[in-house]
C-alpha cells in the first residue's frame, strides 16, 4: 500500500529525484516504526501476550506456585455445574437488561429535556448535574449510596415510609440486593448515554420538527417518528456499548455487597477475581474469563458489522 | 414562512403545550434532585457529631460543622499518602498515554511505511479485550518481575492505550495535510512535523486524551485492588473502602468527610473541562 502511486510527475533527471525520494520514504518509514514502537511493546506485553496466555491457561490448572498441568476442556466443562458461575453469569445477564434499559430510557429523556428552550444557565445546571456522577469514583457511589440504602438508618427507607411503604431491606435481602446494585449503577452511568444522545439529538435538522409540526404532529408523534428514527445509530450503540461495559461490573456489586446475600448479587467478573486471586485457581478464572471475552468479542463484532445495516433511515 | 410561524404561535400558546413544557421540567427537576441530593447528605453529614450521623428525619443542612471529623479522617487512614499515591500514579500514566499516544497516532494518521493499516487494526482489536480477561496473566508478569505492591503493576501495563491512539488519531486527521506539507517542503523530517505542527494543532485531542485517562485512572478500583497489597501503597479509592471498614456504623459522619475530600476537589476541576470530556465521549462513545 504504502510503497506505491508515487505521482506521474514529468521528472527531467529521474535518478538523482528518484533517490531523493527513496530517502525521504525511508526515513517516513523508520519514523513511523519508532513512533508506533512504544505502543506495539505495550500491545504485545500487556495485550495480546497476556490474552494468548489466558487462553493457554483456561485449558490448565495453575495455582501460581507449580507449573501448569494441562487438563484440556476440564474447566470449561465444569462451569454449568459451578453453582456460583451460574448464578453470577445470571446476575449479570439480569443486571445488564435492567441497567442498559433504565439508563437509555432515562438517558433519552434528559438529552431530549435538555434540548427544550430554556435559559443556558438552567441548561448548564441539568446537564452538570446529570453528568457529575459520571466524573465520580464508582467507590464513593457506592460507599454514599450504601448508606442511604441502609435498612434502618438510611435515607430511601425514611422517604419511603412516609408514603407508607414498609422498610426495604436494601442491601440485606437477597430479593432486593441486586436492584440496589442496578439502581446505584444507574445513577452513576446514565449521564454517559446522555452525552452520547444529547450529541446525536444536535445533529438532527431542525426543519424536520417544523414541518412535522406544520402537519399537526404532536410531541409524542415528533418524538417517535422523528427523534428516536434520527438518533437510532446512536441508540443502538449506547445500548451495544452499553451491554459491553454493564457485562463486566465488578466495583458496584463487590463495594456494595460482595456478591451477597448467598449469590444474590455476585457477578460473572466477581467470580473471576474470587477463583483466580481468592481461591489462585488461575487455569479455571481463566476459563471464566474467556467466556467473557467471548461475549465482548461478539458484541463488538455485532456493532462493527451490523450496527449501520440495522438501523437506518428508510 | 408564514403559515409556519402562525402554526407555531398557535401551537405555543395551546395549553395542552404549556402542560408539556412544565411536565419536561418537572421531571428534569425530578432527576437533578435525585442526583445532587445525595450529594448534599454526604455534605451534611460531612459535619455531623458522628454517633448523630445517621440522624432521622435527616438533615438536609449541616448543624454541627464539625470540622474536626475531616482532620478524625486523616487520625484513621493515612489519607495524604493516598493522595500522593494516586497524584503519582495517575499522573505517570496520563503522561506515558499523552506521549505514547499522540506519537502513534501521528503515525497511523499521516506516515507511510509498510504494514501500517495491519498494525493499526491488530492495536484496535485489543479495544474488545476487557482488563478482567488479561488481568490473571498480566498478574502472573508483574509477579514474576517482582512488582507486586509495587505503583509500577499499575502504570506500566496502563502507559500506552489502544484507545488513546484512536481518539488522537481522530483528532490528528482532521489537521489540514497542507500544514504538514509546507513543513516538509522546509526541509523538515516527519519528527519535526510532528513536534511543530501536529501537537500544537491537535493539542484540544491531547487534553481530551489526559483528561479522560485522568478521570479513568483516578477512579481506578479493580487492578489496585488485585496488585496493592499494604496499607501505605493504597490509592484514594481502596483508601476510601479501608476508611469504612475501620469505621463502625457511628462513624459515618468521618467517612463521609472522606468522600468529601476525596471527590470535591478533583470533581470540581473536571466539571471546569467537561467540554474535553463530553467531547471524547460524544466522539467514541467510550470512557477511556
Amino acid at each position: 500500500m504504502a510503497q506505491t502511486n508515487t505521482p506521474a510527475v514529468h521528472i527531467t533527471k529521474p535518478s538523482t529525484r528518484m533517490s531523493g525520494m527513496r530517502a525521504m520514504r525511508v526515513r517516513e518509514a523508520v519514523t513511523g516504526y519508532l513512533f508506533v514502537l512504544p505502543t506495539l511493546v505495550g500491545f504485545l506485553v500487556f495485550a495480546l501476550g497476556p490474552m494468548l496466555f489466558s487462553a493457554y491457561l483456561s485449558l490448565h490448572e495453575w495455582e501460581i506456585f507449580s507449573p501448569p498441568k494441562f487438563v484440556g476442556l476440564d474447566n470449561f466443562k465444569f462451569l454449568p455445574e459451578d453453582t456460583r458461575f451460574t448464578a453470577g453469569f445470571v446476575n449479570t445477564l439480569k443486571f445488564v437488561v435492567a441497567v442498559v434499559a433504565m439508563n437509555t430510557t432515562l438517558a433519552l429523556g434528559a438529552a431530549v429535556g435538555l434540548q427544550t428552550k430554556m435559559p443556558t444557565v438552567l441548561r448548564n445546571f441539568f446537564r452538570t448535574s446529570y453528568f457529575l456522577p459520571v466524573v465520580m469514583s464508582m467507590t464513593s457511589v457506592a460507599i454514599i449510596l450504601s448508606f442511604l440504602f441502609h435498612k434502618e438508618f438510611g435515607i430511601v427507607n425514611y422517604y419511603l415510609g412516609l408514603v407508607g411503604i414498609e422498610k426495604v431491606p436494601w442491601l440485606a435481602s437477597s430479593s432486593y440486593a441486586l436492584s440496589s446494585v442496578v439502581l446505584a449503577t444507574v445513577w452513576k452511568t446514565f449521564g454517559f448515554d446522555m452525552i452520547l444522545f444529547s450529541a446525536a439529538l444536535n445533529n438532527v435538522p431542525k426543519h424536520f420538527y417544523e414541518a412535522a409540526e406544520i402537519d399537526g404532529a404532536g410531541p409524542w408523534q415528533r418524538f417517535w417518528r422523528i427523534t428516536v428514527p434520527q438518533i437510532s445509530p446512536s441508540i443502538f450503540f449506547a445500548t451495544v456499548i452499553g451491554i459491553i461495559s454493564h457485562f463486566q461490573v465488578f466495583d458496584a456489586a463487590y463495594l456494595m455487597t460482595r456478591g451477597g446475600p448467598g449469590d444474590a448479587t455476585r457477578t460473572l467478573v466477581m467470580t473471576i477475581y474470587e477463583d483466580a486471586f481468592g481461591s489462585l485457581r488461575l487455569g479455571y478464572g481463566s476459563a471464566m474469563a474467556m467466556i467473557l471475552f467471548v461475549i465482548v468479542m461478539v458484541l463488538t463484532i455485532f456493532q462493527f458489522k451490523w450496527g449501520q445495516k440495522l438501523v437506518h433511515y428508510q | 414562512m408564514a403559515s409556519s410561524q402562525t402554526y407555531s404561535r398557535i401551537n405555543r400558546f395551546s395549553a395542552q403545550r404549556a402542560v408539556g413544557r412544565v411536565v419536561i421540567y418537572a421531571a428534569m427537576v425530578v432527576i437533578a434532585l435525585l442526583v445532587i441530593l445525595p450529594l448534599v447528605w454526604t455534605f451534611a453529614t460531612s459535619l455531623r457529631v458522628p454517633r448523630d450521623s445517621f440522624t432521622l428525619p435527616p438533615k438536609w443542612i449541616p448543624t454541627d460543622w464539625k470540622w474536626s471529623n475531616y482532620a478524625d479522617v486523616f487520625d484513621s487512614v493515612p489519607f495524604g499518602t493516598y493522595v500522593f499515591n494516586s497524584l503519582k500514579v495517575t499522573s505517570l500514566i496520563v503522561l506515558g498515554q499523552v506521549v505514547t499516544c499522540s506519537m502513534a497516532a501521528y503515525a497511523f494518521a499521516r506516515l507511510r511505511f509498510p504494514f501500517k493499516n495491519a498494525l493499526f487494526l491488530l492495536l484496535m482489536s485489543s479495544l474488545m479485550i476487557p482488563v478482567f480477561v488479561t488481568i490473571i496473566p498480566v498478574f502472573a508478569l508483574v509477579r514474576a518481575i517482582g512488582l507486586v505492591d509495587n505503583h509500577a503493576s499499575l502504570i506500566l501495563p496502563s502507559v500506552t492505550s489502544a484507545f488513546g491512539v484512536f481518539l488522537l488519531r481522530q483528532f490528528f486527521m482532521t489537521i489540514p495535510t497542507e500544514l504538514d506539507e509546507a513543513a516538509v517542503i522546509d526541509g523538515a523530517p516527519p519528527w519535526e512535523v510532528f513536534v511543530r505542527v501536529i501537537v500544537p494543532l491537535g493539542a484540544p485531542g491531547i487534553a481530551v486524551l489526559a483528561i479522560l485517562s485522568f478521570n479513568g485512572f483516578w477512579n481506578e478500583y479493580f487492578r489496585p485492588l488485585i496488585f496493592l497489597n499494604s496499607f501505605d501503597n493504597f490509592t484514594i479509592p481502596l483508601g476510601l473502602v479501608a476508611l469504612r471498614g475501620f469505621m463502625g456504623t457511628g462513624n459515618i459522619a468521618i467517612v463521609a468527610a472522606g468522600i468529601m475530600m476525596a471527590t470535591v476537589p478533583v470533581v470540581v476541576v473536571l466539571m471546569t473541562m467537561q467540554r474535553y470530556l463530553i467531547e471524547g465521549i460524544a466522539m467514541t462513545g467510550l470512557k477511556g
